[in-house]
């Protein structure tokens, strides 16, 4: 080592310095947050104090944030308005509840058990057939993407079955499953598999050709192949289709809890319209709409946290 | 190791092209792209193929690499069949070929993992050959943050990883800009000298074919065959003042010849389409040269 980093020295010196010199102006925008800090204490000293950055930075958010909350609010007034004057036009608003009833009921299911058994019902559908639909719909589209004996087998099946909408599924698999339970599950499964499987045969298919080369000349197995470069190189395609899968699994459960469901946030959604507590109606909505944005994020934080090349490469985009 | 490898690549690493045919296509469409082509890489010999674009010399490379079978003829290292890509058969692309999802460091251990190599003797001897490229500081950033020379550097040190008998490289600084190319030839005749395997290198710089060989093939317009084999018998280590030499002019003044006349065969036909054949044939070949 001692011996190999001296002649280094001797040998590549030219050579490096040379080299550092022509690929300069590319290193030097390569740590970014120390040139852009840079730049800040240059331009102008008062910036500088931590109080003032967080000032800077409230007076350059405040105009989003209250044309955010000025949105936001005149919907509630016209929902608060609508249903306080039980406006009648085409559109009822007889029977609506208004925001403040909302805000009762809600108050009162933050102490109900059941309310929270049905979330976490829901919560599990979900994580079971979304899980299994990422593990079938990442592993054959792998397959069928790289293999064309596999895309022969298979292809035709799924392209036939895929414009079947999942709820149509209902009444079939009722028929197909030993219980309510895992037929709803089975719902889930089929409106979130579809997404993640055309995405991840559509990342296959974009791989680029010469890292297949790459590997192989490194001396990649087929299954190393797959493994090693197919599947990352295919994550963020593949991860596109989580995020449609998780939309489209949410949409298939919420459908299928209330044709068929007992307990879950869909069953309760239409439960309360079926005993006439039309306040919780849109609170099951709103707990959808939540627990649907909290997984979409759950993938994204997941795609981050997995892909920590591509942060790298939208940052020296942005620039 | 790396004195292992050294010791190692005296006696292998010898390409043997024997009366190798390249088409691709069938019947009429069919495409002859390497014909009848014989010739070979000593062990530790750096030798270049040069020719005018499309003439088959990527090909003659892809036989050797093995991911193209030939039609006829065979391509053997130290005797043994290149039917499929293996490691001991090292290569640099062109197109940057790094794993994005990698850091430098993890690009350079890919083959060694492949080896079936333990984590800790990995990182060990990925970080000796970083730091022989002058890489050592980015064995942590990912290609995109890479400059076009630091990747294809990186590309090189990746193949040299696995200690391969052979280096095959296709057009590896054909993307690079004038001087970062300069600065690569200069590192690569570096390493090479170092590990002392030997190279098949593929080009269509004729600077850059006499400043990296020892042998030079010239290849014809397709379909492909040697054309001449030029011995560079400037002295090592090579310097950019050579480029001045009396030897050196005389060396790339022939080979500008001969490729000339290839690349005016390969655009034969254009030319005459354009209306450019007279005009062409009244200057020479010399004139057609700079008119390219």
């Amino acid at each position: 080592m001692q011996t190999a980093a001296s002649l280094n020295l001797d040998g590549e010196q030219p050579g490096g310095q040379v080299g550092g010199a022509t690929e300069g102006p590319k290193l030097v925008v390569a740590p970014k947050p120390d040139a852009g800090a840079a730049a800040a204490s240059t331009s102008s000293q008062l910036t500088d104090t931590p109080v003032r950055r967080i000032a800077a930075w409230l007076r350059s958010a405040l105009p989003k944030v209250l044309t955010t909350m000025l949105s936001l609010g005149l919907f509630v007034a016209f929902w608060y308005f609508a249903t306080k004057y039980k406006w009648d036009f085409y559109i009822r608003f007889t029977n609506i509840p208004s925001p403040g009833e909302v805000l009762d009921n809600a108050a009162q299911l933050m102490h109900s058990d059941k309310f929270y058994n049905n979330m976490y019902v829901s919560l599990r559908r979900i994580m079971i057939g979304f899980g299994v639909a990422t593990v079938l719909g990442v592993a054959l589209g792998l397959l069928i993407g790289q293999y064309r004996v596999a895309k022969a087998m298979l292809f035709p099946v799924f392209e036939t079955l895929r414009p079947i909408p999942a709820i149509a599924w209902v009444p079939m698999a009722i028929m197909l499953w030993p219980s309510n339970e895992t037929s709803i599950v089975f719902i889930t499964f089929l409106g979130s598999f579809f997404p993640i499987l055309l995405n991840t045969i559509h990342g296959v298919n974009s791989v680029d050709p010469v890292l297949l080369r790459a590997a192989r000349c490194l001396g990649a197995t087929e299954f190393g192949l797959l493994r090693q470069v197919v599947l990352p190189a295919a994550l963020p395609h593949i991860f596109t289709g989580l995020a449609i899968g998780m939309g489209v699994a949410w949409v298939s459960l919420i459908a299928a809890e209330m044709i068929s469901g007992q307990y879950g946030i869909g069953y309760f959604t239409w439960e309360a319209y079926s005993l006439i507590e039309y306040a919780d109606i849109v609170i099951g909505m709103i707990v959808i709409g939540v627990l649907g944005l909290l997984c979409s994020g759950g993938i994204r934080l997941l795609g981050t946290a997995l892909m920590p090349w591509m942060a790298g490469s939208t940052q020296g985009g942005q620039k | 190791m790396m004195s292992q490898s050294a010791d190692q690549a005296k006696a292998t690493g010898h390409i043997v092209v024997d009366h190798l045919r390249v088409r691709f296509g069938h019947n009429a469409a069919m495409v002859e792209a390497v014909s009848d082509v014989s010739m070979e890489v000593k062990p530790g010999e750096f030798v270049s193929i040069i020719g005018p674009s499309g003439c088959g010399k990527s090909t003659l490379l892809n036989v050797v690499a093995g991911f193209v079978k030939p039609s006829a003829g065979r391509v053997t290292m130290d005797g043994k069949h290149t039917d499929r890509p293996s490691a001991d058969r090292g290569m640099v692309f062109q197109q940057y070929s790094l794993f994005p999802w990698l850091t430098v460091r993890k690009n350079v251990e890919f083959g060694l993992k492949q080896k079936g190599l333990d984590a800790n003797h990995r990182e060990e001897a990925a970080r000796t050959l970083l730091g022989l490229a002058g890489l050592l500081a980015f064995e942590n950033h990912y290609p995109d943050q890479l400059s076009g020379g630091m990747k294809q550097r990186v590309g090189i040190v990746r193949a040299l990883a696995t200690s391969p008998r052979v280096l095959l490289m296709d057009e590896p600084f054909g993307a690079l800009d004038a001087q970062t190319r300069v600065v690569m030839q200069q590192i690569l005749t570096n390493m090479w000298q170092r590990f002392r395997i030997s190279v098949l290198f593929i080009t269509h710089d004729i600077d850059e074919s006499i400043f990296l060989s020892d042998r030079i093939y010239v290849m014809t317009a397709r379909p492909g065959r040697i054309k001449a084999e030029i011995p560079i018998s400037l002295v090592r280590p090579r310097t950019p003042d050579m480029a001045l030499s009396p030897e050196y002019l005389r060396i790339k003044q022939q080979l500008r010849d001969l490729i000339t006349e290839e690349s005016l065969k390969a655009m034969g036909g254009e030319l005459k389409d354009s209306g450019l054949a007279g005009f062409g044939m009244e200057v020479g070949p010399q004139g057609v040269a700079e008119l390219i």
